[in-house]
């Protein structure tokens, strides 16, 4: 007997459905890296396999890599965290990332000990399998499927199962690039015009009986050239769910572009062709898909309903008050769901990290507070506990407090996206990543996340035009770049204004450059000229779209406007000035590009 | 070929069975107001701050004459930091000559944890004499370091986190956190994954392994024993570790161009 088998497990732990792992490739992997690592194994091919297993290059350097992990429809139990934990304490950082599709990325991993984090992650049922790499990437969900109030049903059986299918499957371990899926609750929580394959849930009546099936969006997706999706039909019945999905996968296959690396995501493809023929040539594959197709080829979509049982109280802090910052917290961070009593909170990463403490704390509060058991990664750097029972919404506020976790303004504009920029990734021009951070300690200093004009609207930010930080769909998106002044450079922004990802999904519209250190400043100043010019009844978001589709009548009419006002705050002072001005975030040594290659086309 | 049988850890359960025999002689090196507070039956203190104020080898042998340990009293070691301190002070006991020192499998919480027995007694000591026959082939100086860091035989290990490594570090050494050698339960992993997991590193096979850590060998003891526990036969500490090396403005290497800090959510 060892110590570990005397350690009670908690009451009532639900267990994940799927297994998503398979051990086996742990070992694989580990005599792969050593045959490569002998040479016999050549550079090209060993990529290929690195990132089809999860794997990712890291910036400047071949000795380490990024492992991600995926979290199918984003769903993570309490005893996957604390592997997490573990594995990023003993592999990584001491730190773990949430990233934009309910991912966990453990950063800075050496090559050879890869292996030994899928071996942890098998033992939990969780895999990186097909997470980097021209495959299916990770199934995402809405983290309020399920339980938001405007959905026609919960899709997340439905992630699941075409997660399912298409993880290992050989039909799509070669496409021409990457492929992704995203489902959602409603059209208000959005993402589903932005990515290859975006699906809304909706009913039908059909001889008065209720069909279920999907709004289903194709050809969208972000980055160096950004494009919103097109709407495949009115309506797609839940049973040729999986017919469409094998139909248009295959016709990327036998039709993307496998030579220019730089355009052959679906969307260029639908884009080159045009929507008609694109859509025409789906709807036919579709129907040899339905008239050839085995009938034992199926989605394998588990309707039994989750086990709702809210745990038991086990201690009791009896006569303990509201702690400070309760109310803001409650406003900016918790949403209420359609089931009567019960709310989803938003946990507050700063750029989505979050410490291997925290990830094991967040393990305890999920068993003690979530009626569900686990928990669901957000769309936004983000994770949400739901099915917590309105009465136990404070003391889960006191207990996150003593964990670091309850930073109010998760739901707001307070919380900016920041992909991982010059911290890790090899393409990266400027330091995204904090600037996100910077961005957020200052909303929350001065308060904004209580604004409620500025409730709905958000910021992006990627450190090179490839989009990872998502600035096409911001309120406020950027891009970094390297700016110069005469033999100098400094970290700059490309700002754009307006983009959404909602039922209105539109990309931003191109603003102005900005210098890193101005970037602050500048947000400040949108504000504020905001509230100068807003009617009664609008939000920040409101108000910039009208000036971005002309449609605005106070001083600022149009995105050239808005240019002219910003002008004085992008002005390089001279290095003698303000030798801050050409240093990036994080560094203090004089701004200059570097990159490496990037492998998002490998 | 003959070798010893080396034992690295010592389980719950024998240390349970040697302290009802009074075969053993326990160290605690936790702080003097925890070991007041509660230890470990019959454990001596040691708190590693004491034995570091003055390590040299006398002073070293008046402490384990006064612990009542001579050259065949077997010595189990114990803190409530990982293992780390223990190994510190079992590895300054080796270096004495000390041939039966072992760590305690798990550390004084986690004994706690699981209800076993403890107390706050302070145990008679008998004095006792011990012998001195230095081990110099543990111990790395920062001279040796100089002369032998470069050979390919020789492999330099960096314990510290994964972030203060890429900070800065002895050019040429790899690294291997202190928190990869350990398991939720118990200071260091079964044998068998750390042989496994040693040897997807390369650290395997007849290499000579010097360990450092940040600046007085703890985490870097620990990786001693950690690499002692597969049997690899030639692992030296050195002891003063990276701190000294700063100090002596010897040249450091660094992960140059990336912020790797700001991924840190601390």
């Amino acid at each position: 007997m060892t110590v570990s088998d005397l350690k009670q497990s908690y009451p009532d732990s639900p267990n994940p459905k799927i297994n998503w792992a398979r051990i086996e490739e742990a070992e694989a992997f580990a005599n792969t890296v050593k045959l490569f690592r002998q040479g016999k194994y050549d550079e090209d091919s060993f990529r290929r396999y690195r990132l089809q297993h999860g794997a990712y290059g890291t910036r400047m350097t071949n000795d380490y890599a990024m492992v991600r992990i995926k979290l199918p429809a984003g769903e993570v139990y309490p005893h996957q965290l604390e592997k997490i934990s573990q594995l990023s304490e003993q592999f990584s950082i001491g730190s773990a990332h949430f990233s934009t599709r309910e991912n966990i990325q453990l950063h800075w991993v050496i090559l050879e000990d890869v292996s030994e984090i899928l071996r942890g992650l098998a033992e939990v049922g969780l895999t990186s399998r097909e997470a980097c790499g021209n495959s299916v990437r990770n199934v995402m969900c809405s983290p309020l499927s399920g339980v938001c109030p405007n959905e026609e049903f919960d899709s997340t059986p439905h992630a699941l199962a075409t997660a399912r299918f298409f993880l290992r499957n050989p039909m799509s371990q070669s496409l021409p690039r990457k492929f992704k899926f995203n489902f959602t609750c409603c059209e208000k929580h959005g993402m589903v015009r932005m990515v290859d394959v975006g699906l809304i849930p909706q009913t039908r009546d059909l001889d008065g009986t209720t069909q279920k099936g999907f709004k289903i969006f194709l050809g969208g997706g972000l980055g160096n050239k950004s494009f919103v999706g097109y709407q495949l039909e009115d309506f797609t019945p839940e049973e040729d769910l999986l017919h469409t999905s094998i139909a248009v996968v295959k016709i990327f296959d036998r039709l993307g572009d496998r030579k220019n690396l730089a355009r052959n995501r679906m969307r260029y493809l639908v884009n080159d062709m045009g929507w008609e023929k694109f859509q025409n040539l789906v709807l036919k594959e579709r129907a040899i898909v339905r008239a050839t197709q085995s009938v034992i080829t199926q989605l394998e979509v588990d309707h039994t309903p989750s086990v709702i049982k809210r745990p038991i109280r086990i201690s009791d802090e009896s006569g303990s008050s509201t702690p400070d910052g309760y109310a803001r917290w409650l406003k900016t961070n918790t949403l209420k769901q359609k089931q009567s009593e019960y709310s989803s909170v938003f946990i507050t990463l700063e750029a989505g990290d979050i410490t291997s403490n925290q990830l094991s704390e967040l393990a305890s509060i999920i068993r003690e507070f979530s009626s569900e058991g686990h928990a669901r990664a957000g769309f936004v750097q983000n994770i949400a506990l739901r099915y917590v029972h309105d009465d136990d919404l404070s003391r889960l506020y006191s207990k996150l407090l003593t964990v670091g976790l309850a930073k109010p303004g998760a739901l707001t504009m307070a919380a900016p996206i920041g992909c991982s920029g010059t911290t890790s990734c090899n393409l990266a021009l400027t330091n995204s990543h904090r600037l996100a951070k910077e961005i957020q300690r200052k909303f929350l200093e001065l308060k904004l996340d209580q604004d409620d004009d500025l409730q709905d609207s958000s910021i992006k930010i990627s450190g090179c035009p490839n989009s990872c930080g998502q600035h096409g769909i911001a309120t406020i998106g950027f891009f970094g770049g390297g700016g110069r002044v005469g033999k100098e450079m400094y970290p700059n922004y490309q700002m754009s204004l307006g983009g959404r990802s909602d039922g209105e999904t539109m990309l931003g519209a191109t603003c102005h450059r900005i210098p890193a250190k101005r970037v602050i400043p500048v947000i400040l100043k949108i504000i504020e000229l905001f509230k100068q010019n807003k009617k009664p009844d609008d939000t920040l978001k409101d108000w910039i779209h009208r000036i971005v589709n002309g449609k605005e009548e106070s001083e600022i009419k149009s995105v050239l406007d808005m240019r002219k006002v910003l002008d004085s705050l992008t002005i390089p002072p001279t290095k003698e000035e303000d030798p801050d001005f050409y240093t990036d975030y994080g560094s203090d040594s004089s701004y200059h590009t570097k990159t490496g290659k990037g492998e998002c086309a490998a | 070929m003959s070798q010893e049988k080396i034992k690295i850890t010592t389980g719950i359960d024998s240390l349970r069975s040697e302290i009802r025999d009074k075969s053993v002689r326990i160290i605690d090196v936790r702080r003097e107001e925890d070991y007041k507070q509660s230890h470990i039956p019959t454990a001596v203190n040691l708190p590693l701050a004491n034995l570091l104020s003055d390590d040299s080898p006398e002073r070293v042998l008046k402490l384990v004459n006064a612990m009542g340990i001579d050259d065949q009293t077997p010595v189990v070691v114990y803190d409530d930091t990982f293992g780390a301190l223990a190994s510190r002070v079992a590895w300054t006991l080796e270096y004495l000559g000390h041939s039966d020192v072992s760590l305690l499998e798990t550390t004084f919480s986690k004994w706690k944890s699981l209800g076993l027995e403890n107390d706050n007694k302070t145990p008679e000591i008998q004095h006792k004499e011990h012998s001195i026959h230095l081990k110099p082939e543990i111990l790395a100086t920062s001279d040796y370091l100089d002369t032998s860091k470069d050979k390919p035989n020789v492999l330099l290990i960096d314990n510290r986190e994964r972030l203060n490594y890429l900070e800065q570090h002895i050019p040429g050494a790899i690294s291997l956190p202190y928190r990869t050698l350990a398991t939720p339960d118990k200071i260091l992993r079964p044998k068998e994954d750390m042989t496994r997991l040693l040897g997807n590193r390369g650290i395997s096979g007849n290499s000579e392994i010097i360990t450092y850590c940040g600046s007085v060998g703890t985490l870097s003891g620990l990786a001693y024993y950690a690499l002692k526990s597969v049997g690899l036969p030639n692992v030296k500490l050195y002891v003063r570790s990276f701190k000294e090396w700063k100090n002596l403005e010897k040249p450091i290497a660094k992960q140059q161009d990336a912020n790797y800090w700001d991924l840190s959510a601390e």
